[in-house]
């Protein structure tokens, strides 16, 4: 079963990779404007764009050529797993999106892992102690850190953790202290969801026969909870928290933006203001792949928590 | 199973924190926030930051006053035709790497300029070369007066040979400048650290190591001058001025720089073809009202081309301000007469245009808003397009451009000589300049001041060149820029290049 899970996702990484390449690629072609120009703004900066640094960068690309040339030449670049140059930088794309997407898989990571840790025992906590005033805080402060946007509660941090306490810098990258307060401005918003999706799981599991069996047939409350409750609250945390992280990838532009991080939105942006073609293909085909690699991760933890997966399997 | 594997990802989580903490000792360190990115060492693209952050040298460099000085040339001499010019190189310079600046290594730098695009392309040079150790010959066309504003420009900065390595496999050369600064570490397009050259043949830095961030947003950066994270933050935003103003640890400084908001046009259009009905675009603009609400710098409002800080060419006596009225007489006089919609119509067609503009400067899609607003006061309507700066030269060249709103930058010398010959070659104009326009009376005064050498003669005929231009506005100035500069109370010495070659942070220091 495991083998055809991974058999059946690599299909699909090899369909996304190709459908995403070619799809960008011709949007890309759609848009108006011309691509020397274009790239030329985005090499030499708006005040030093002009016709002949458009020729020059035309030349230098080849972009005279036919567009059906240009794809097939990408094509079999990637079917030697090259992705390219970008065309404003001449960096190769794998250079720049080892830094750009790197740095945003850096703070998903983390934001993904202090949401854990903050919603993991607020949400069994309120789970197991529903209508209680714990289980009401929990609402409450999960309403309003979802009604405000990740930026505002971004800017809130560091009012507070770096104009008022001094702990944290601003903004920046490249050492662990520039790193947290972006995580957790993200670990925040993410928690406020997946603490009450915790609890309503957990929630349901108590309530239900299985459970109400286990402790029936003499096992302690512990024993219970840690044997019976625990994987099935988890199966559909898990199935969540991956629609999640691939949510935070999406949705972590603006933090970065604040905190002057470098990351993938930005970049992405910033490549198809500039026509920059292969860094667009190059970055929406490794996105494309990671999440095809989040869902791998979770059918397969799906897989091994439910004993019921692998009966089927089985049989 | 699961449990552990969280245990281990926790530990290994929080063991990369501890292990990725580089503390930045902040007597040493000279934190620096602006928006600029730069995306490459290729000094033609992104030749400023490293100018700026004084790793990369010019053979002369600008002054705050705009006068000319050597720098890794110690003089220089012209021969009578004005035809060649001879460098004379500063002895004993070191490149980054080590290596001797000697003649034949400043013509290699010059020739990787002449391969790119680039300014260094507006002289008439016939030929370069070295002369000796010490000398670097250049021999021109045709006397060419602003060559020593070229040779100040960024791009046209020396760097060791060995910066200019082509793609070796994968890997890049580090650029080696000769500059008090040597590149530490390079993550384009947001980081820059640079650390001091202790062989530097002039005065040493006196801060140990700069380190610049790409801030893209506004509000974080004036938090970053506010926290005390960043000793020097470029380019405020309006909003965030009066906070920082208030803080007790930071100082604002307000800088004039030669950049203007212009509307440029296609003065060939049927409908923009005569200084009249430019003169009543022009008086239409209440470009006090933008100045004071939209870029919130009050007294930047332009009514011609060149500001203050570009001495010659700046007309002290020229005033103006919005009159309405006498721009409506003029469209009638014109035969633009008021249709039942509130647009003006001539020979059956509405006065229509369409303005293109572009976001890289924030303010420039609310100006333009402005501006449309005001030239529907005097019957005109325009539709306002938001695209990319590319958009500008390219439409101009396919001749399609009807109005622009841009920011020119006149500060890529200390004098707007080469760029005005650049943009007078031709009828049709330049990228940024002037569109279908041309003017014999100043294509002679431009050609006189190539050749003049007093600098009073030179002075009259940039005033009469500016004169003409503000007459005939074959573009329409709108407002002036003014650079907002946060300083942290504990740097000495602070100082702005107008310019933005050079922003001499070698010279400051901590208290």
């Amino acid at each position: 079963m495991i083998k055809q899970i991974l058999l059946r996702r690599t299909a699909q990484a090899a369909f996304v990779a190709w459908s995403v390449g070619t799809l960008t690629f011709i949007m890309m072609r759609l848009l108006p404007g011309d691509f020397a120009y274009r790239i030329a703004a985005g090499r030499y900066g708006y005040d030093y764009v002009s016709q002949a640094a458009a020729e020059a960068v035309r030349a230098d690309l080849g972009l005279d050529r036919p567009a059906i040339v240009q794809y097939l030449e990408w094509l079999v670049n990637l079917l030697r797993f090259n992705l390219g140059d970008s065309l404003v930088s001449e960096n190769p794309v794998t250079q720049e999106l080892a830094h750009q997407l790197g740095s945003s898989l850096e703070l998903a990571v983390f934001a993904s892992f202090f949401a854990l840790l903050i919603a993991v025992p607020v949400g069994l906590y309120a789970g197991r102690h529903t209508g209680e005033a714990g289980d009401r805080l929990s609402l409450m402060v999960s309403v309003i850190l979802r009604a405000q946007p990740v930026f505002v509660i971004g800017l809130l941090m560091v009012l507070a953790f770096s104009l008022q306490l001094g702990w944290f810098p601003v903004a920046g990258f490249g050492s662990s202290e520039y790193l947290i307060l972006p995580a957790l401005s993200l670990a925040l918003t993410l928690a406020a969801l997946s603490s009450r999706m915790i609890r309503n799981s957990t929630c349901d599991v108590l309530a239900s026969p299985f459970y109400r069996f286990a402790r029936f047939k003499g096992l302690t409350e512990q024993q219970a909870f840690t044997h019976h409750a625990s994987p099935n609250i988890a199966l559909p945390v898990v199935a969540f928290v991956s629609i999640q992280a691939i949510n935070l990838i999406e949705g972590i532009v603006m933090i970065e933006s604040l905190f002057s991080w470098p990351g993938i939105g930005h970049a992405l942006a910033h490549a198809i203001f500039a026509r920059d073609v292969p860094m667009i293909q190059g970055a929406a085909l490794v996105m494309g792949l990671i999440f095809v690699a989040i869902n791998t991760v979770a059918d397969l933890i799906v897989f091994k928590l439910d004993p019921r997966q692998r009966e089927e399997a089985l049989s | 199973m699961f449990k552990k594997a969280f245990i281990v990802v926790a530990i290994i989580l929080t063991l990369w924190l501890a292990t990725s903490y580089k503390g930045v000792d902040p007597n040493q360190t000279l934190v620096i926030g602006a928006p600029f990115e730069y995306t490459s060492q290729d000094l033609s693209k992104d030749g400023y930051i490293f100018s700026r952050f004084q790793v990369t040298e010019t053979l002369v460099e600008i002054q705050p006053d705009g006068s000319i000085q050597p720098k890794l040339a110690t003089h220089w001499q012209t021969s009578d035709d004005r035809l060649t010019w001879r460098f004379t190189l500063r002895p004993d310079v070191l490149f980054h790497d080590g290596t001797v600046m000697t003649a034949e290594a400043v013509v290699f730098s010059l020739q990787q300029a002449l391969e790119k695009p680039g300014i260094i392309h507006q002289v008439p040079l016939n030929k370069l070369y070295p002369e000796g150790d010490v000398e670097v010959v250049l021999e021109l066309e045709q006397p060419y007066r602003p060559l020593l504003s070229v040779l100040s420009h960024f791009s046209t900065a020396i760097a060791s040979p060995s910066s200019f390595e082509q793609k070796s496999g994968r890997a890049i050369a580090i650029l080696k400048g000769t500059g008090p600064y040597q590149i530490q570490l390079l993550s384009p397009p947001h980081k820059l650290d640079v650390e001091r050259f202790d062989n530097y043949w002039g005065e040493p830095a006196r801060i140990r190591q700069i380190q610049y961030l790409t801030g893209h947003r506004a509000e974080s950066r004036a938090l970053q001058a506010r926290s005390g994270q960043a000793d020097i933050i470029y380019t405020l935003d309006p909003a965030s001025i009066s906070m920082l103003e208030q803080a007790p640890n930071v100082d604002v400084y307000s800088e004039s720089i030669p950049r203007a908001l212009l509307l440029k046009m296609n003065n060939e259009h049927p409908y923009l073809n005569t200084v009249e009905t430019r003169r009543a675009l022009s008086l239409a603009l209440d470009r006090e009202g933008i100045a004071e609400r939209i870029i919130r710098v009050p007294g930047s409002e332009a009514y011609q081309l060149f500001p203050p800080a570009l001495g010659d060419w700046h007309l002290k006596e020229l005033e103006g301000q919005k009159n309405l009225q006498k721009a409506r007489e003029i469209l009638t006089a014109q035969g633009w007469i008021p249709g039942a919609d509130g647009v003006r119509v001539r020979d059956g067609k509405r006065f229509s245009l369409g303005l293109v503009t572009y976001a890289d400067r924030p303010e420039m899609t609310v100006v333009a808003t402005a501006i449309q607003a005001q030239f529907w006061d005097l019957g005109i309507e325009v539709t306002i397009y938001v695209g990319n700066s590319s958009d500008i030269p390219y439409l101009h060249h396919q001749g399609t451009l009807e109005l622009a709103l841009v920011a020119r930058n006149f500060a890529w010398a200390n004098d707007p000589l080469a760029l005005l010959l650049d943009d007078t070659r031709t009828h049709l104009g330049s990228d940024w300049g002037h569109m279908n326009w041309s003017s014999g009376e100043l294509n002679q005064l431009l050609s006189e001041m190539t050749l003049t050498l007093d600098s009073e003669a030179y002075f009259k005929l940039s005033q009469q060149a500016a004169s003409i231009l503000a007459e005939e506005m074959p573009v329409i100035p709108v407002t002036f820029y003014t650079q907002q500069i946060a300083v942290n109370k504990r740097l000495n010495n602070f100082f702005y290049d107008p310019f933005e070659q050079n922003y001499r942070t070698s010279e400051m220091y901590f208290d």
